[in-house]
């Protein structure tokens, strides 16, 4: 471990500020473009449900009449 | 031989391997993003002369290969859109290029970040990230050049052709600002020019390389997914299964 | 080419009344070689493009009107202007060139002769390098005669006006290259011009790292002969490889 203590570690001798915002700014990057492609999977799959959905219901009215 | 590629080629057929493949990759990707972090920020030593800011170096470097690599492969899915007209190379192309230009950026930022301690200035023309920003403007073009379409089959090929251009020109531009940076060489400390790094610092690099590399593969895999599901919308074997999962939907509603 | 698209049109437009006559006439049959096709292409392109004169002018009123900001924003000290001259002129020289680019296939875009020359049997990246070779000599080629005269106005070192011209002129060709290739795939687009200049730029950096560096060169007397070689490579690279991807690009531009 190179470090002694948490507060050490997160104080990273001095260079806290340059290397927390460099991996903050990497990690929130990642995690947002993850996010953003799982939203855009679902909003997908929804808005493909939701046609079929309506397509179903309109053959079962046609069937009806 | 053929079959095999064009049986790749197919949007359905894709769909359902990458559905397999995709969970690997994002465990991989997961494992090794932090077992690197945790070596490379806790455990690697302090370089003796940056001390601790160079930690950077494990997000910095591994960004800057990705931008690359990804730049080619995007050239290289363009080529085999444009020849063997496989149209899943295609979305994979244009799923691609937005993570590349977000990885390009990454690096800039953390290069620019790391060189406030090292050379007292936020920006500086250093040679790697002149290049670096250079290839972010390429991603940005081939985006835009995308975007500007409005029939998809141009676009598409129109990006191909780009991204093939560009990818011609990626060691042209990075040789020519290397040389142009010799020659305006300032004197102090550059951030390329890395004394050989002790393996305890070397092996955390080359596991957080590697997890950008499964979390590009894995990130692909889903957002091609998607852009089959987005292109393929009318085909029948998306509507079937939509309908699979739709149908079930009813059958709770009837009771 | 131009010949032969004249003669078919009139011969299609008496088909009706005198079909007996045309067939007893045999069809004058072209030499439809490469060279024939390309020197047409040149030759229709230059009359076209000296039809009209203002707009060649267009680029070389822009580039002495942005050199001629530059002492009004910086400072008209004539030292700090020689020591940023050789890359001012570049720089202007090389949006001259950009902003020009777009003339490149727009009028033959607009007016439908451009899907005639896809149709044209002859291999579409010849003709398009004649077009190409058409839009140097008309805007890269005066840009670079014209350098020195404004270096003057810079206060650039003696000794350099004589590579400022040969980079430029060098220079400039792999620039109408590399710029064809974008003017070919926006040319379809409406908007075009902004996103030209987006695709093209970071191309143009490496001929710009060059030709900038002769002129200093120049300027430090240290030799120029590396920088001019690698420009001529530059310049041979495009020329082989920049046609067949006007040609795609041609090709999606009209088919899209």
């Amino acid at each position: 471990m190179a470090f002694d203590s948490l507060a050490e570690f997160l104080a990273m001798g001095g260079h806290a500020p340059y290397v927390w915002s460099a991996w903050g700014v990497t990690a929130l990057l990642l995690l947002a473009i993850v996010w953003h492609a799982r939203a855009e999977q679902r909003q997908l799959l929804k808005g493909l449900k939701r046609r079929a959905r309506r397509e179903n219901r309109a053959r079962r009215v046609a069937n009806d009449a | 031989m053929w079959a095999f590629i064009h049986k790749l080629g197919s949007p359905k057929w894709f769909y359902t391997i990458s559905a397999k493949l995709q969970p690997w990759f994002w465990a991989a990707a997961v494992l090794l993003l932090v077992v690197g972090s945790l070596w490379g920020l806790a455990f690697a030593p302090a370089d003796y002369q940056q001390g601790n800011s160079f930690r950077i170096i494990y997000v910095h470097v591994p960004a800057a290969f990705l931008a690359q690599s990804i730049f080619i492969a995007m050239a290289v899915s363009g080529l085999v859109f444009m020849v063997w007209k496989i149209k899943v190379a295609d979305m994979a192309a244009a799923v691609m290029a937005p993570l590349g230009a977000a990885m390009t950026f990454v690096a800039l930022f953390s290069g620019a970040v790391w060189g406030v301690p090292t050379w007292g200035t936020w920006w500086m023309w250093d040679a790697r990230l002149t290049s670096m920003l250079i290839l972010l403007f390429l991603y940005l073009g081939v985006i835009a050049l995308r975007g500007a379409f409005t029939s998809r089959d141009s676009a598409s090929r129109a990006a191909s052709v780009l991204a093939m251009v560009g990818v011609i020109n990626i060691p042209i531009i990075k040789y020519s600002v290397d040389w142009w940076y010799t020659l305006h060489q300032p004197a102090s400390f550059t951030l390329t020019s890395r004394p050989t790094m002790p393996t305890e610092m070397w092996l955390p690099l080359v596991i957080m390389v590697l997890g950008f590399y499964s979390f590009f593969i894995a990130l692909t895999l889903m957002r091609t997914r998607s852009e089959i599901l987005r292109r393929e919308a009318n085909k029948r074997w998306v509507q079937d299964l939509v309908n699979g999962q739709v149908v079930n939907v009813h059958a709770e509603e009837a009771r | 080419m131009h010949s032969s698209l004249h003669g078919a049109s009139h011969s299609s437009s008496q088909a009706s009344d005198a079909t007996q006559q045309v067939l007893a006439v045999p069809l004058r049959e072209h030499k439809g070689g490469l060279m024939i096709a390309v020197k047409a292409t040149l030759v229709r392109d230059l009359t076209l493009l000296l039809r009209r004169r203002g707009e060649v002018l267009n680029p070389l009123v822009f580039f002495a009107l942005v050199i001629t900001l530059f002492p009004i924003a910086i400072s008209p000290d004539p030292e700090l202007l020689a020591v940023i001259a050789p890359g001012l002129l570049w720089v202007a020289a090389l949006l001259a060139a950009l902003l020009s680019l777009d003339s490149l296939f727009r009028s033959d875009y607009d007016d439908g002769s451009l899907e005639q020359l896809l149709l044209a049997p002859q291999p579409l990246a010849a003709l398009s390098l004649a077009k190409v070779a058409v839009h140097w000599l008309l805007t890269g080629l005066p840009l670079a005669l014209m350098a020195p005269i404004l270096g003057i106005m810079l206060a650039l070192p003696a000794g350099s006006y004589a590579v400022l011209a040969l980079s430029l002129a060098l220079g400039t060709a792999s620039l109408s290259l590399i710029g064809a290739i974008g003017a070919a795939l926006t040319v379809g687009l409406a908007r075009g011009g902004v996103l030209l200049s987006l695709l093209v730029l970071p191309l143009y950096i490496p001929v710009l790292i060059f030709g900038a560096g002769a002129v200093q060169a120049a300027i430090f007397g240290d030799g120029v002969a590396a920088h001019l070689a690698i420009l001529g490579a530059l310049l041979a690279a495009s020329l082989m490889l920049a046609p067949w991807a006007i040609a795609a690009s041609l090709r999606i531009s009209i088919n899209g």
